[in-house]
């Protein structure tokens, strides 16, 4: 059995365990949610233009475009594939097309979702939308986000179905794992602190759901308790901890935290990678006080100097890693390389080489920075075509050790494994459905930013 | 001396083995095809297969290709007989300069292989790792479809 | 056969570069006799017909073109003309291009201007070779001329008797002045010229023949990189010469002044060896540069000569309303895909250098001027590269290899930029900007039209030493001319800034800047691109105050009857009388010009979708219309305006040179993003109006105004943002659409 199987295996143990217990509430009167009244979707119009414009910034910290986006679709019209450890979610259509979005939601509806995770209709939503976060925005928030949903351009499009499997499709098990971990209640500020370290506070916990990636998640899926922001996973990248246990070897003023949010790089720690790299595209549309907040209250958490790192011998040279890391990372990477000198900082300072895991420079060398789409900002090419396991390993571990003093990664070519499977099951499944989008004649009729057209059936879930 | 095995031919090339396999093409194995544009990996001039892959033959030294075989456009066909992907370039007149082309078709063949039948968005994702200058996009796209037309109608008709 | 020639001969033994034999060629000079009545084309300065046409032997031909192959397709249309009126297969045709050695001197290859100069001098040319040939044979045959016929080279008489054009050559001397017209084809009767006839240069180009100059490998070559300044004018204080010099398979290391550059036997020993001496140098900067959100506004304050371009003063009706607008483009780069390349061979008695420059002789008078040594004895051979868009560094790479050479007598030298040296070092297009305003009669009339452009010269080529890169690095560099201005009619900055519309009152002015913050030069159409985006726009914006259709408004302003079929056909083709339902942020523009009110006329139809939540422009289908003159090969024109077409969508979208201030940032492709795959258009259609007997008309520049100014217009029709600043970034469109 592969360590990967056996992980699944561990995870469907509880999965019954909580079955059981999701049965015994689902008894109850727990699970059952009443459905909202539909309403005839309101004219934009009708929403105060600063509100939206509200709305618009928090949404963007909110990422609903990230994930509420297929590559190539309409933004908010759904249909990406998240991975989850238990199988995919395909986001929904969050546009207000009354049929296949949220046309139809009411205010009350809205905000029944975000703070508790049940659609209009009253059917449980997958905890893969972050409303155990949403829970805490104040209602103001939630009014304005709604105000700027519901006015963007409806568009019809149905997401694929979710791959999930028994039980686990079966929603009002959702009940059970709500009263377990959704903990609802409007974020209250600590009055000790000041009004900036409160706001940033406050969008870190609430709507930026930081700790969606960057706490870990217990068997369940659900962020473990105490250990916010300590680091976590996301579509098979490692968000790194924002707190103590921050491995950047340069300590992040609130400068830099705030250059990085907005633009995606910072010359003292390197670039954003990974999904990150979406968050900080979105987060480039919002106002600088915002970010600088957000920048306030993380750089609190973390660690008030870099970590010291015991000295160790000098790694054994490998001369076949020497040279290839001249050859196929120096153009970029060396100490006299063009990107260097123009200022982008030395491996040494990166965050993924200094991790306790290897996993982001792992991803980073099979997958790189994508393109912008005519923006400028770093880009890496992705080297899966031209590396065999073992050389990504050998690479991973010669930047280990050439650019830090911490001890080797272990098991690194099992890593390196782990991550190609992982990245092919997602990049099936994320072809799959561009593919059927792609192969549907009305959608190759239409431009290219409309969306599947497939079967029609309410859109209002996940 | 460095073994390397080019369009099937064995060499063995007195070169270090962190040398780039692009430098070994062009100035050791005198083939043309592949062309420096970036150093970079952002471009594509340089794009050649190994084992059937694309890869960026700036940025692939030659300690990663040993047991590996490496096809360079000049492997695909000649003038007399160039390969489908050739022809089909050429028969769309897909280049104006055409320094970027060799790469164009190697990423386009490598695409081919692995997506026999693509979509329009397909081709486009495929093809975006390399950049044309000269503003031949429309060509070597209908080339890429005409390629996958005819590579199609020559291919067996597979079970199922 | 000379060194030299064995040694190009070698350079296309690969197969099919450029040359098919040596044969010794007259002298070009031009002739005692004077004065020379007025010849068409290049033969005015180079009247012998011999300086263009050779016939061989085996009765094939080899012509002769100043001009350079760049990729435009020029090699094959030059054929196509020469086989049509000499009547000889075009396989039959071998055509050597600039080489100071053997070809005309017909300047530089710019300002879409071949066809008309090289194009019209072969015309002639070889209709007047064949008139000497036919006449040739009639003495021979003791038949009349007109009874004769010509196919395939070959002059056959009625009665079954012929002569090949070898054996006719062989008695014959085309050492002769060319004739102002004579001999001249019936366009009806072209059979070559008009058909779309496959490039010959793409097969070996698909299949990996040697055909650039990065593909020439002479024996006992070496591979050189130069250090380049980090900004301009910086001074090399140190650099560990002596450190490099030992590194694996250095030659040399070459420091003269702050010039530094490393010889090596490999290339990527010599691209090891130059990040090592790079890394080892210290400079002193002094260039401060100016803040990059000042550019394009501090070109309008900068200190400038103005040029009156033209003044209209007719009668009109009385304005009734009045626009005004500013629009600006920022610096834009060449970015050739292929960093510029060159080669030298210093040799006792003469330095040969193989270079893709668009101009072999004026490069050859700056070279010797730089190395101080006799133009005669430098030879200047063009062998084509990637791309250049105009003046990139091709010129100043041929600098380099050249200098080096020398360092190194009797050693063949290739250099090639590396990417962040082609993307920092290469002569920018100039920051630009137009202010217009107009008034409209009450009946919807453009009455008063009054536009002003500011921009740096859009042409600072090599004609002397002192324009070449190196100069500025090198001990005791040589003076800098100060810039000029291109005049009128062709213009540089004010290039198409007279509007081809029939205005009764105009009044244009061109604000030339001398001071250039940023080294900027030639760029494909030069100051066409930001007029004709500004002219285009503002026309678009008038014809809206006027509640006119935007192509019937032009079409009431245009009395240019070519014109006025161009934009009839683009529109015709587009379907632009049957608009498609209005879909939320899809809108279709409208654009048209005459590259340099001389040059081709090109209308430009479109629609596009502007993605709301992101103001990103995804291009849909494109509809262009071309009028040439006479079309010679319509596949060529098309590919060249596609070309246009693209590219001009991604410096209307992208493009934009970072700097701070003291270094360019834009060093590779991550900050100078251009368009890739999944941006282009739907589709781009191109119909070539075809005008038989019509002067040749330049096209490589005529696309790049109105697909600028056709998206604008486009984006303005889908979201009611008018955005007059280049290039029109999401991040622009998404501002000026709001939430």
């Amino acid at each position: 059995m592969t360590q990967l199987a056996a992980r699944r295996l561990r995870r469907l143990v509880l999965v019954v365990a909580v079955v059981l217990f999701g049965g015994g509430c689902t008894a109850g009167a727990i699970a059952w949610n009443p459905p909202i009244r539909p309403i005839a979707a309101p004219a934009p119009a009708s929403f105060p233009a600063a509100t939206v414009a509200q709305g618009a910034t928090l949404a963007a910290i909110g990422d609903c475009a990230v994930c509420h986006t297929a590559a190539h679709g309409a933004p908010f019209a759904g249909g990406r594939p998240i991975p989850t450890p238990f199988g995919t979610i395909y986001a929904t259509n969050i546009t207000p097309d009354p049929t296949t979005g949220i046309g139809h939601w009411s205010l009350a509806a809205f905000r029944r979702a975000l703070r508790h995770g049940i659609d209009r209709r009253g059917e449980h939503l997958y905890p893969a939308l972050p409303y155990t976060h949403f829970t805490h925005a104040t209602d103001a928030d939630i009014a304005a986000l709604y105000a700027f949903l519901m006015t963007r351009r409806p568009v019809h499009a149905v997401a694929p179905a979710n791959r999930l499997p028994f039980p686990l499709d079966w929603r009002p098990l959702l009940a059970g794992w709500n009263l377990l971990y959704l903990h609802p209640g409007v974020w209250r500020p600590d009055p000790a602190q000041s009004a900036e370290w409160n706001r940033g506070a406050y969008l870190v916990q609430a709507l930026g759901h930081c700790g969606a990636c960057h706490t870990p998640r217990n068997g369940l899926g659900a962020e473990e308790t105490g250990q916010a922001l300590a680091g976590g996973k996301a579509e098979g990248w490692y968000a790194p901890p924002l707190q103590a246990g921050s491995p950047a070897p340069h300590k992040w003023t609130v400068a830099e935290l705030t250059t990085y949010l907005r633009t995606g790089v910072d010359r003292a720690h390197g670039a954003a990678a990974g999904p990150m790299r979406q968050v900080t595209d979105e987060l480039a549309t919002v106002p600088a006080a915002d970010l600088h907040a957000i920048a306030v209250y993380i750089a609190t958490l973390m660690p008030p100097a870099p970590p010291t790192v015991p000295p160790r011998p000098a790694p054994v040279a490998d001369s076949s890693a020497t040279a290839i890391f001249a050859g196929a990372c120096g153009a970029c990477h060396a100490a006299d390389a063009p990107m260097t000198r123009d200022g982008a900082p030395s491996l040494a300072r990166s965050t993924a080489v200094n991790a306790t895991t290897p996993r982001n420079v792992i991803a980073i060398i099979l997958h790189g920075l994508p393109w912008r789409d005519g923006h400028a900002g770093p880009y890496m090419p992705g080297f899966a075509d031209a590396l065999t396991n073992a050389q990504v390993a050998a690479i991973a571990a010669y930047v280990r050790a050439h650019y830090t003093d911490r001890p080797p990664w272990p098991h690194l070519p099992a890593a390196v494994r782990a991550a190609r499977h992982d990245q092919a099951l997602h990049a099936a499944s994320r072809s799959q459905a561009m593919r059927a989008a792609s192969r549907d004649p009305a959608v190759r009729a239409a431009s290219r930013d409309q969306i599947v057209r497939a079967a029609s059936r309410d859109g209002d879930r996940t | 001396m460095t073994g390397l095995t080019v369009n099937g031919q064995h060499h063995e090339v007195d070169a270090t083995p962190d040398t780039p396999l692009l430098y070994v093409l062009r100035d050791d194995l005198e083939l043309n095809g592949a062309k420096f544009g970036c150093g970079l990996g952002q471009c594509g001039a340089c794009t050649v297969l190994v084992d059937g892959a694309p890869v960026f033959s700036c940025l692939t030294p030659l300690a990663l290709l040993a047991g590996r075989k490496v096809t360079t456009i000049e492997g695909l066909g000649t003038i007399a007989a160039p390969g489908p992907v050739q022809r089909a370039f050429i028969e769309e007149q897909a280049a104006q300069c055409g320094y970027c082309i060799a790469g164009m078709v190697m990423r386009a063949h490598a695409l081919l292989a692995r997506t026999p039948d693509p979509t329009e968005q397909e081709i486009r994702d495929g093809m975006n790792p390399n950049l044309c200058r000269c503003g031949t996009h429309m060509r070597i796209l209908a080339a890429v479809r005409r390629a996958a037309a005819a590579m199609r109608s020559a291919a067996p008709v597979q079970a199922g | 056969m000379t060194p030299v020639l064995s040694r190009r001969d070698l350079l296309g033994s690969g197969g099919g570069l450029l040359v098919m034999a040596a044969m010794p060629v007259a002298p070009v000079t031009s002739s005692p006799l004077a004065p020379p009545p007025p010849l068409p084309g290049s033969l005015r300065t180079t009247p012998l017909l011999d300086a263009w046409i050779h016939v061989r032997p085996d009765g094939g031909i080899t012509a002769f073109t100043g001009k350079a192959e760049l990729g435009q397709g020029l090699t094959t249309a030059l054929i196509q003309v020469v086989a049509e009126e000499l009547d000889v297969a075009p396989a039959r045709v071998a055509l050597i291009t600039a080489d100071t050695g053997r070809t005309p001197n017909e300047g530089f290859t710019a300002g879409s201007h071949s066809m008309q100069d090289s194009g019209t001098a072969l015309l002639n040319a070889a209709a007047q070779a064949r008139l000497l040939l036919v006449a040739q044979a009639a003495a021979e045959l003791g038949v009349a001329e007109k009874s004769l016929t010509v196919a395939n080279g070959v002059v056959h008489a009625p009665g079954g008797a012929s002569r090949t054009y070898g054996a006719l050559a062989a008695k014959l001397s085309l050492h002769t002045r060319a004739t102002p017209s004579a001999g001249l084809k019936d366009p009806a009767t072209y059979r070559v010229i008009g058909r779309s006839l496959p490039r010959i240069d793409i097969p070996a180009k698909l299949t990996g023949a040697p055909s650039y100059v990065q593909d020439i490998r002479l024996p006992g070559m070496l591979h050189a990189r130069a250090v380049r300044q980090p900004s301009a004018g910086a001074i090399l204080l140190h650099a560990d010469t002596d450190a490099v010099s030992r590194l694996p398979g250095v030659v040399k290391v070459i420091r003269d002044g702050s010039y530094l550059a490393v010889v090596a036997a490999k290339e990527w020993q010599a691209i090891q060896a130059m990040r090592a001496l790079a890394a080892s140098a210290t400079w002193r900067e002094t260039t401060t540069l100016p803040e990059q959100s000042a550019i394009p506004g501090l070109i309008r304050t900068l200190p400038s000569r103005d040029i009156p371009v033209l003044t209209w003063t007719h009668p009109a009706a009385p304005p009734v309303k009045r626009l005004r607008a500013r629009f600006t483009r920022p610096y834009e780069m060449h970015a050739a895909i292929g960093p510029s390349c060159a080669v030298a061979l210093a040799e006792p008695n003469e330095l040969i250098v193989w270079t893709h420059t668009q101009g072999v002789f004026p490069l050859r008078t700056a070279l010797a001027q730089l190395l101080r040594m006799p133009k005669d004895q430098i030879r200047c051979i063009q062998v084509e590269g990637s791309g250049c868009y105009g003046h990139n560094g091709a010129d100043d790479a041929a600098a380099d290899a050249a200098l080096i050479a020398r360092a190194l007598p009797g050693r063949p030298i290739r250099v090639q930029w590396m990417r962040e040296q082609e993307n920092t070092s290469e002569p920018f297009g100039s920051a630009m900007v137009g202010e217009v305003s107009a008034a409209l009669d009450a009946a919807g009339r453009i009455v008063d039209w009054d536009y002003g452009v500011w921009s740096n010269t859009h042409n600072t080529r090599p004609v002397v030493g002192g324009l070449l890169l190196a100069n500025a690095a090198l001990p005791d560099p040589l003076p800098v001319p100060p810039p000029e201005p291109i005049p009128m009619p062709e213009g540089g900055g004010d290039r198409n800034s007279n509007p081809i519309y029939a205005f009764p009152n105009a009044h244009v002015v061109y604000h030339f800047v001398p001071e250039m913050p940023l080294r900027v030069s030639a760029l494909r159409s030069l100051g066409a691109h930001l007029n004709i985006f500004a002219l285009e726009s503002f026309m678009d914006e008038l014809a809206h105050a006027a509640g006119a259709d935007p192509v019937a408004f032009r079409l009431r302003h245009l009395t240019d009857p070519r014109g006025r079929a161009a934009i009839a056909a683009a529109a015709d083709r587009f379907g632009w009388a049957t608009p498609s339902p209005r879909t939320p942020g899809h809108g279709r523009g409208f654009a048209f010009a005459r590259y340099k009110n001389l040059g081709a006329y090109c209308a430009v139809a479109l629609d596009l979708t502007v993605e709301h939540e992101t103001g990103r422009i995804q291009l849909g289908r494109v509809v262009a219309a071309v009028d040439s003159g006479q079309a010679i090969n319509p596949d060529g024109i098309r590919n060249q305006i596609e070309g246009a077409i693209v590219q001009s969508a991604s410096w209307t979208l992208y493009e934009e040179v970072r700097f701070d201030r003291r270094r360019i940032t834009s060093t590779d492709w991550s900050f100078y993003p251009i368009l890739r795959f999944p941006a282009a258009p739907a589709s781009v259609e191109v119909h070539v109006l075809d005008r038989p007997g019509q002067p040749f008309l330049g096209t490589g520049e005529a696309g790049q105004g109105p697909m600028a100014a056709a998206i604008a217009n486009a984006l303005f029709d889908a979201t009611g943002a008018r955005l007059r600043d280049l290039p029109l970034s999401a991040a622009r469109v998404k501002a000026a659409i709001g939430v």
